[in-house]
């Protein structure tokens, strides 16, 4: 009788993809929408390598496994976490009142309600793609290897959730806050597909550090193929991504928090 | 046993305001001013004001929505934003305008899938649910999507949804609006049931004062953030001077005006022939009495004071 909290989750999960499932046409177009979309952001790395040999001192396969690494992070995050852009309208319009009424989680049950089924196919295409990176970088993977390459994809997406997250609190707020929240997000995936070393001074310190885009890609993949930060970071560092995107998912969870009693509600 | 304590409750809004071309200044507004409120358990509320009286700002504070600025709350003992997601289990909320249904999917699914959130025993969810579609009429629509159903059958499944759990207060924001007057009919109907039962604590907000009239014996009037009227329906008419009328049709016009103290004239039409009074002390029968000595009455009829006059005038006061 009594299910536990995650039960009545996957319940609201699946009730959205039943939802979902009565438009089959868009959702077919769109499960291949989202493909393109994440193929895209691979070719350009292709692109820059028809003309450059190197970028910011990396070669190719280095280059391809970073952008991989990072797209496959995206894409989970865009899977479980995406939808929280929605935030805005529901703050907007007050339909944020519904949710919480209910005796749940506002957070979770945003998160269940809202979930993308279309996106899947943009996680496959990410998976797959690592894949594709790891054999084309001839990785010595040892088991600690294996552990970081599994790992890795699954910290950049709790990093991208908890900045999916933290940038929709703006709403609260700001409820004009247009594509503020995208240009983070967004914004911060297209970063994490180029080494760090493109990138210059306070640029980096802020995006690379500050925000931690440096764990999703760049780092995991210079531990994966053994090599040294030209930026002077030891070794280590390479495995902190999992530290970094804990880190962020509570700070973000703060934020949320904060935000949810700045919540103002509509009229009526 | 008191179910909802509201003392001092007060909800302030910044608002920024254009004051030149790019400045803008902020400046605070309350929306709920100190609002006392005391429910007993079984009482049926009626929660009245003018539009941006800050109805719906008090029962999103009693909800768990809203932080209050200040004062204090309890609704079943629980202080609602601290205690949300308990308080969830224990009360039920309609709002008029946002659907807690799940818009893609036939009704019957929505009533399975909270019975879930709510964590409901399924026996009780059966026995609730029987009930509930018996007096609303469920099963004609239940199969389809709500998305297709007309607005008076997605509220009675609105009603459904807020009460599957058994929730010991429910509350209700404009739970008639924009329905046709069968559907009306219905919904009024289905809350004289439930406030017959008593098993639940309500409150109602609406614009609609027929659905006071049929369901509330107690009656709430808020204006600008503060209560100015708790008590009955009657006791609002004495204090608002809302008078019954007389209105006599005559053979023909008076010699001279009847003037009888407790008694004015309102209105003369019909060349004379038709005279209305508003009675404050004076009795229909004396009223009458005094006219048959001096005149020949053709008819006489007596009119109810209306509730939307009084709750007119008070909104303008």
């Amino acid at each position: 009788m009594a299910d536990g909290t995650l039960a009545i989750y996957r319940r609201l999960v699946a009730a959205q993809v039943r939802s979902q499932a009565q438009y089959r046409a868009s959702f077919l177009v769109e499960l291949c929408g989202t493909v393109l979309f994440a193929s895209v952001d691979v070719l350009a790395v292709l692109v820059v390598f028809r003309v450059a040999r190197s970028v910011g001192g990396f070669e190719f396969r280095a280059v391809f496994l970073m952008a991989a690494l990072s797209t496959c992070a995206f894409a989970l995050a865009d899977l479980t976490v995406g939808s929280i852009e929605r935030i805005r309208a529901y703050v907007r319009t007050g339909l944020l009142d519904a949710v919480l009424v209910r005796p749940l989680g506002a957070l979770p049950q945003l998160l269940a309600a809202d979930v993308a089924p279309k996106r899947v196919g943009r996680v496959l295409f990410g998976i797959g793609l690592v894949g594709v990176a790891a054999h084309t970088a001839r990785l010595d993977l040892t088991p600690a290897r294996w552990l970081l390459l599994l790992v890795t994809p699954v910290a950049g997406a709790v990093l991208f959730g908890a900045i999916f997250v933290a940038s929709a609190t703006v709403a609260f707020w700001w409820i004009d806050s247009g594509e503020f929240a995208a240009a983070l997000t967004y914004g911060g995936r297209d970063l994490t597909s180029y080494p760090m070393t493109v990138y210059g001074g306070l640029f980096r310190r802020v995006f690379a550090y500050g925000l931690g885009f440096a764990f999703v890609g760049y780092y995991p993949a210079l531990a994966l193929l053994g090599r040294r930060d030209p930026l002077g970071l030891p070794a280590v560092t390479g495995w902190l991504g999992p530290v970094v995107a804990l880190g962020a998912a509570g700070v973000a969870a703060s934020a949320w928090k904060v935000a949810i009693r700045h919540y103002r509600s509509t009229g009526s | 046993m008191t179910v909802i304590d509201v003392r001092g409750l007060r909800k302030d809004f910044t608002v920024r305001v254009k004051a030149g071309r790019f400045r803008r200044e902020a400046r605070t507004v309350a929306a709920v001013d100190g609002v006392d409120l005391a429910v007993e358990a079984g009482e049926m509320l009626g929660y009245i004001g003018p539009n941006g009286a800050g109805k719906s700002t008090t029962l999103k504070m009693l909800t768990g929505v809203l932080y209050p600025s200040a004062g204090h709350v309890r609704v079943c003992g629980l202080e609602p934003v601290p205690r949300r997601t308990r308080l969830a289990r224990r009360i039920g909320v309609v709002f008029g305008q946002r659907s807690q249904l799940w818009w893609d999917l036939p009704l019957r699914e929505s009533f399975e899938l909270l019975r879930h959130v709510y964590r409901v025993p399924a026996t009780d969810h059966r026995t609730r649910l029987k009930w509930y579609r018996d007096l609303l009429d469920l099963d004609a629509f239940a199969d389809l999507p709500v998305r297709q159903l007309s607005l008076g059958q997605r509220m009675r499944g609105e009603l459904t949804a807020a009460l599957l759990h058994g929730p010991e207060v429910l509350f209700l924001d404009e739970p008639t609006i924009g329905l046709d007057v069968v559907s009306k009919q219905a919904v009024r109907g289905f809350l004289a049931d439930l406030r017959d039962a008593g098993d639940t604590t309500v409150v109602l907000t609406t614009h609609d004062l027929a659905d006071i009239e049929r369901l509330c014996r107690r009656l709430v009037v808020i204006d600008h953030g503060r209560v100015v009227h708790d008590g009955t329906l009657e006791r609002l008419h004495e204090r608002y001077g809302s008078r019954r009328r007389v209105v006599v049709d005559l053979d023909e016009p008076l010699a001279t005006p009847v003037d009888l103290p407790g008694a004015t004239v309102e209105s003369v039409s019909a060349d004379g022939l038709r005279i209305s009074y508003a009675l404050d002390s004076a009795t229909a029968g004396a009223l009458v009495a005094r006219l048959a000595a001096v005149a020949s009455l053709r008819d006489i009829s007596v009119v109810e004071p209306d509730i939307e006059d009084v709750v007119a005038r008070l909104y303008r006061a």
